[in-house]
This record gives structure tokens, sequence and C-alpha cells, in this order.
């Protein structure tokens, strides 16, 4: 559930921990005596009790022993069974082990949770080392940990060159524009996305940006780099670096825009994504 | 911090009175009034139509539609006073002491704040939110009567989608799971109550909708959490029902569209944002989100995943279900379908019917029957939208697996954002239109997280936005699910327009244009025909009638605008 987040949204995102006294609640914090305190991962500026790391630390080693079979190495479920100890409304409850222990102690065991026959003093170090994993979750509930995420080049390099060969090489060349692509572009995945493109993120490198043509009613012609266009105003920019706006009353003044990334964009209606992963794979070779 | 104190010490000094709201507050029924003078519930009135009777203001009128007042609205304790309304004695005038609750320490400064909701205008008095920030605002020039402040606990602070009143009271949600009700003429606090668990992930956005004697709340989550509807008492604030929107118990409905009963119950389908209510067959309409997690299908199988991506009817008395209808069968791109459902009584293929309507976030539009669920109509809007084969038996997109994420990446439109978020649509009974966003944005989807078992959350993906083939302001035929006309804005990357639509019957439609300007359009054809640049409007404009005349409000920001025919 992730609402879209413009500029504006994520002005209003700031959720920030902090030290600026607030007018009415202005309570100067001893000094000496700051506590370690954990920010809830997954929930932003939350608070948590802290997490003794000597007792996370022995509850991980009884987790090893007790109950990774079943929950999974990293708490996520396991081969036999075991619900994910990551998501479990139980888990992300638990404060102090009032909610973990009793489970671990066997109250769980007609819904096939077994009674792990390990004390209370054991029960809460497991409890505290889940809390501690609960504690890395990301935003929006991502897994913990970072993953390297596998190679996105799956494409058949041969179908690529034959592909670009037919659509791309009206425009471009593996010998010319393309030449050493994948040495200047060495991560395939900013290289995908790029050629998708037809630029880079920032977008605006020299032959991407738009040109605009006003026709003014003298009869007279105004051009340039578009700046911005709606619709009630077009802003170019001249060849002499100066900036003019002009007001737009439906069709008057004539504006034609000319996008050079316009064939770019066309086509990404048409693409498989066959194609798309063929001429990364291709792309990738030009070194 | 010095600043702040000499602006505190000078606000105990010159703040004069305590100010208070206007009026005696909502009297029984005035929700089901069609929306004209005032504008008492998130969507105008019950209808999620946001189609205002006033006709003042019409496609002649418009173009001499003048700035009334503007205000600033500071978010935080004893924030600076609202300004920008006028030298009308300074700011001492306005400065009004927050009235503070929350369960917070303090320690938790929110920053900077936007109107992202609606602003209820009841007696001449205007009643707005920002997460943690509520004021009531002098209808007429913009001066605030008072300003309630909320210490968080924490939470997603992404937007706040207004109050819901009842009489003289005025209920708000809060990010960290609390309804909090206020004396809507002191602002003072009447109680709160907690409505979700903040450890499990919950945050609250939604505009609560008081039904008869129910207040309708609902929540959001990103972690694999269930989804509910809940309603509480408006005088006392106890729970009276809580319907989950997916299978809890074996036995379920839906249950059986789940690959566990453990699934299921961390399969999502939040309730983030207000619906509708039909007083005919007291059922309250709403859309739910998606299934989680989100991206992969490990443990939730290949199935339906009922009732995530769902339009919901309950019964208001009881919660209990009556129909669903799913706009997105096993979603795998965070389309949500809480998209506000539309109520409409109109004619469909010779019969009078009463519908509702949803244009979803996932690029499809939506006529069922409203008393039933029937399904009457799916359009594919969205121009580019290419994540379906084609629509199953019951009339909803037939996903396609090979354009979830994929290692390689899969190009797909439109983006996870949607043709369209969280922004209202508006409808024209003059029309028979709905209006409504359609950002035909392109993203690659890359599957980062290979375990069988799936990932969590919204997690095991990259999303690279690739770019768009168009922003527009779409009028979609209710009869036929087609295009009457599209809009384009000029507005580029994956985004939509503005805060969302207004319609109204002096046959306009308005919205931001994504571009830094307000705009009124002739609701017929689209045509632009007057336009004020006060930056990007972050809600759906309203208009009400005041002393006379028409005002038409909206926010950009933490600015508050006022137009209003002199």
């Amino acid at each position: 559930m992730r609402v879209k987040t413009g500029f504006l949204a994520t002005a209003t995102v700031g959720l920030l921990m902090s030290s600026m006294y607030l007018a009415l609640a202005q309570r100067p914090a001893p000094a000496g005596t700051a506590e370690p305190e954990r920010v809830g991962g997954f929930v932003p500026g939350q608070k948590r009790a802290p997490i003794d790391p000597v007792l996370a630390a022995h509850g991980k080693a009884l987790y090893g022993v007790n109950c990774q079979a079943c929950h999974g190495k990293d708490l996520r479920g396991g081969d036999m069974g075991g619900p994910n100890l990551l998501r479990s409304q139980v888990t992300l409850t638990d404060q102090n082990g009032e909610l973990i222990v009793p489970i671990i102690q066997g109250s769980r065991q007609a819904l096939g949770m077994p009674a792990i026959g390990i004390s209370i003093e054991d029960s809460n170090a497991v409890a505290a080392y889940v809390r501690s994993v609960i504690a890395t979750i990301g935003a929006q509930g991502t897994p913990p940990g970072k993953q390297e995420p596998p190679s996105i080049v799956v494409g058949n390099a041969t179908d690529g060159r034959t592909y670009f060969a037919s659509t791309c090489a009206k425009c471009h060349s593996a010998e010319g524009d393309l030449r050493g692509i994948a040495s200047r572009i060495v991560d395939p995945k900013q290289l995908q996305a790029t050629w998708l493109m037809g630029g880079g993120r920032s977008g605006i490198s020299n032959g991407a940006v738009s040109k605009v043509s006003v026709l003014l009613p003298s009869g007279a012609t105004s051009e340039g780099d578009l700046v911005r266009m709606d619709d009630f105003l077009v802003t170019l920019k001249s060849g002499d670096g100066t900036t003019r706006s002009f007001r737009r009353n439906g069709d008057l003044p004539k504006v034609t825009l000319t996008d050079p990334l316009k064939a770019h964009k066309d086509m990404l209606s048409v693409y498989t994504d066959k194609n798309i992963h063929d001429v990364t794979a291709y792309l990738v070779t030009l070194k | 911090m010095i600043r702040k104190s000499i602006l505190f010490a000078a606000s105990l000094l010159l703040s004069p009175v305590l100010l208070l709201g206007q009026g005696n507050g909502l009297a029984n029924g005035d929700l089901l009034k069609p929306l004209k003078d005032s504008w008492p519930t998130y969507n105008g009135d019950y209808t999620g139509k946001r189609y205002s009777s006033l006709t003042q203001v019409d496609r002649t009128t418009v173009k001499q539609l003048t700035l009334g007042w503007m205000s600033k609205l500071n978010a935080g304790v004893d924030a600076p006073a609202l300004t920008g309304n006028g030298q009308r004695g300074g700011a001492a005038r306005d400065a009004v002491r927050s009235i503070i609750g929350g369960e917070g320490a303090g320690d938790i400064s929110v920053r900077g704040g936007s109107i992202k909701g609606s602003v209820l205008q009841v007696d001449g008095t205007l009643y707005v939110t920002m997460p943690d920030n509520a004021w009531a605002i002098d209808a007429r020039d913009g001066h605030p009567l008072w300003h309630y402040f909320w210490k968080t606990r924490g939470g997603t602070h992404i937007g706040n989608r207004g109050f819901g009143m009842w009489k003289g009271y005025l209920y708000m949600e809060t990010p960290d799971d609390y309804l909090v009700s206020l004396d809507a003429k002191t602002g003072k606090e009447r109680w709160h109550k907690t409505i979700a668990d903040l450890d499990q992930g919950y945050f609250a956005t939604p505009a609560p909708i008081v039904v008869g004697n129910h207040v309708l709340v609902g929540v959001g989550n990103d972690i694999d959490s269930p989804g509910f509807l809940q309603s509480f008492d408006p005088e006392t604030g106890e729970l009276q029902w809580k319907h989950y929107t997916v299978p809890m118990q074996k036995g379920d409905p839906g249950e059986s569209s789940w690959a566990s009963l453990d699934a299921a119950r961390h399969g999502g389908a939040q309730t983030w944002i207000s619906g509708a209510y039909d007083p005919e067959t007291n059922l309250y309409i709403f859309g739910t989100g998606n299934p989680t997690p989100a991206y992969t299908t490990g443990t939730r199988g290949d199935k339906d995943n009922l009732f995530t991506c769902s339009l919901v009817a309950v019964n208001v008395d009881t919660g209990k279900m009556a129909w669903y209808y799913q706009t997105s069968p096993h979603d795998m791109h965070d389309y949500d379908s809480a998209q506000t459902p539309v109520l409409v009584d109109g004619m469909f293929k010779g019969k009078m019917r009463k519908m509702v309507l949803t244009a979803a976030r996932n690029g499809y539009f939506f006529t069922l029957d409203r008393v039933t669920g029937e399904h009457l109509v799916t359009s594919k809007y969205g121009l580019t939208t290419n994540w379906a084969k084609g629509l199953n038996a019951a009339g909803g997109p037939d996903h396609d697996p090979s354009k979830d994420a994929t290692v390689g990446g899969s190009l797909v439109s439109p983006n996870s954002s949607g043709t369209v978020n969280w922004q209202p649509p508006a409808f024209s009974p003059q029309t028979g239109l709905l209006y409504v966003y359609e950002a035909n944005s392109f993203s690659l989807f890359y599957l980062t997280d290979l375990d069988p078992r799936g990932s969590m959350g919204l997690g095991g993906k990259e999303e690279v936005q690739i770019g768009s083939a168009g922003s527009y302001l779409t009028a979609i035929d209710y009869k036929t699910g087609k295009a009457a006309w599209r809009h384009r804005y000029f507005a580029g990357g994956g985004g939509g327009a503005g805060g969302g639509v207004l319609a109204t019957a002096g046959g306009l439609v308005f919205s931001g244009d994504g571009l830094g300007s307000l705009v009124a359009h002739d609701a017929a054809t689209g045509k632009p025909l007057w336009n004020t640049r006060i930056g990007q409007v972050t809600n759906a404009p309203q208009t009400y009638m005041l002393d006379g005349h028409q005002y038409v409000v909206c926010a950009t920001g933490d600015m508050l605008w006022s137009f209003l025919l002199y």
C-alpha cells in the first residue's frame, strides 16, 4: 500500500527524531543518563524497549538449536511449516517476552506449536533475539538484511543484436554513439533503464531537450529549448540564453514541440520484455 | 530554540480570548442532503460524487473567480500564527494557543506537513487537518479559531484525509493509530481511542465517515497484517464492530482463495481510503488495498487472495459483508483498489439502475450494481496499461504472470503508484461522466528476492521508473467505460495531476494540473477555462456557499486558498 510520493508528499513525511526542545515539552535530559533507544525499524519514529545485546546473543544460540528447524534461519518460516516470526502479530507486539515466552512454554500446543522445554530465562533470551531481528525490518515491511540481487542480464545477446539492427540502428550504432556504452555504464540495471529512457536519469543530456517553436501573431517565430509548458504558458530558452514566456489561449499562438525522445517513449508500449532483455544482453557486450 | 521560546511567550501575552468555532454543528440528516452550501463529510456527501449543485460559478462567471484569502498553516506546538490573511492588526490577532493531546513524549518533531485531505465547512467554520494537527478556521477571512496538536508515538506520517463530524463533535485519525474526538467549538479533546497496534505496523490516514451513530474508521499497514474496518460510537468512542477484510478464522468467506489461513491472516487488504454510503440499503461501500507480500506469490498462493483489491459492501449496523467485487484479482504490483467508490443512479441499458463506479489504481474502470454487487462494465481506461491478459469470467482483469516482477525486469504500465492513487475522482450527473486522473507511467519491476517463501511487505522487488506516455484528466462514460475525453496535463514523470477532482452544476470540473495551477475545466469537453498559479495543488478542490457567495477552496502544501465571486 504505497501512496504516491511526489515531491510534495515527501515534503510532508519528514518525521525526524529531533533534539530540538519543543516549547511546552521542554525537559532537558540529565547529562550522562542517555539510554540506548531502539527506533522501530519499519515503524517510523517509534521507540521500543531497549534490548540487552548479551541476552539477545544467548537467545540467538538457543534459537538455532530449538527454533530454526521450523521457523527458519532468518525467522521467515521454515521447511517444517513454522510461521514467519517477522510478521507475526505476537512477535511484533511483544515488549518484554510477555507474549512470546508462554508460547515457547507450550500455550499453543493445540495449534501445533510444541512446548520447547527450555527455562523461562532462556525463553526470554529467545524472545529478546526475535525482537532484535524485528528491529532490523526495513521500511514498508521489507525483510531484514541486504540480499545480493541476481544479475538482470537474462536475455539472448544474439537476438538482441538482431533486434537492435532492425529497430535501434535507425538512430544508433554500436560503433558510433554506443561505442563502449557498457564501459561507460557498467551496471546492467542502469544500462537497461538508460537505453529504455533514451538518456540518463537526470534526462537532460545535450540533445535530449525538447525544442519548441512559437508562431507569434506578427508572423515571427520564437524558437528555443523547452523550459516548461502547460495549458496557459509556454516558456523557452533562446539560443542567446534568454528565457521568454508566452501566454497560451487554446491553440493560439501555435506551439510546435519537438521531443527528441519521442521515439523512445513511443516504443515503451511496443517492446516485449524479451526484446528488452535481449537488447540489454547485447549492449552489455559493447565494452 | 530561543526563537521558539519567544514566540511562545508572545502568544501567552498577546493571545486574546479563546476563539470559538461558529454555529451549532451538524443536524441529523444534514449528511444525507445533496452537496450544496456546506461540506460536512470527506466527499461532501455520502455518494462520493464530489458534485456540488451550486451554479453561481459557471463556465462564464468562473473567469471572475478571485482570491478571498490565503492562510499558511504551521504545524507543531504553539506554531507561529497563520499568516498571509491580511493585515488586520498583525500576527497577535491570529495567535492561538495549541491544545495539546497525544500519548507521545513530545520528543518527536514532525516537521512540515501538507493538506492532503478534505476541509469540512459547517456554519462558516472550516475544519482542516494535517498529520497530528487540526485547525478550525473562520471561512470568511481564514483566521484561526483553534489549533489542536497531537504528540505522536511515531508511525507513517504520509497524510491525513480530514475530519468526520457528528453534531458538534469532530473525529480524526492519527498516524500512531488513535481515533481522536474534539469539540468543534473549542478544539478541546473529548476522548481518544486506540484503533490499531502501532507495533504491528499499522498507521492511519483516512477521514472517519459518520453514518447515523457510527464512526467508520479504516487503517493502513505495509507489513503483512490483516486489514479491517471498525465502527465506533460517536458519543463514547466504544467499539461497535470490527470487520476484517481477509479471512481470519477457518471457514471464513474467501479462505479457499489463499494457500493457507496463515497467509490470509497476513494478507493485507487495508482500508485506507474512506468509502461511500447508500442510505437505501444501509451499505457502506469501500475499496481494499493490495495483498501482502505485495510483489511475490510465495506463501499466498496463486489464487485470487480475497478480499484484497476489492470493492466491499458492509451493513453499517452490523459490519457484515453484503457483497464484494474484486477489481484486481491476485494483485502483484501494489495496485491497491482503495480508490473512492462513486454512487450513481442512472440509466443503464434502458433501465434505471443503482450503481457504484470505481476507477482503480490498476488502470481499469468498473460499473457495478451497488445493491447486489453485480458486475456491469469493465474497461481499461489506462491507455498503456499492460499487466493483464484480458478479463476473467467475473469481468475482472486476468493478471499476466509474465508481467510480475522478474529477474530481468518487466516493463509494466502503470507504475506502482497507479493510473490514479488516493486522489478522489468526481462525477457529474449533468454529463454522466466520471472525472479521474490517468497517469500512463512505465516502470521496470525487478524481482530481487528469489526466496520461494516469497518476500515480506512491499519488499522483494526493485522498481525503476522509466517514463510516462502522458498524464491526463479523463472523463469516463459509466455506461460504456469509454473515455468521452482526455485532457493531457504536461506534467512529466509517472505522477498524476493535483490532489483530486471537483465537479459542479455550473458545468465545471476543478483540479490542480500538476504544474502549479488550479484549473477550471469545461465538464463537457475538458477545455481549460480558468487557472490561477498558486503552486502544486495537494488536495481535491471543494466548494460551498457563504453569505450568498460561492467559494472554491483548495490547498497547496501547508497553504489554504479561498476563492470566491464578489
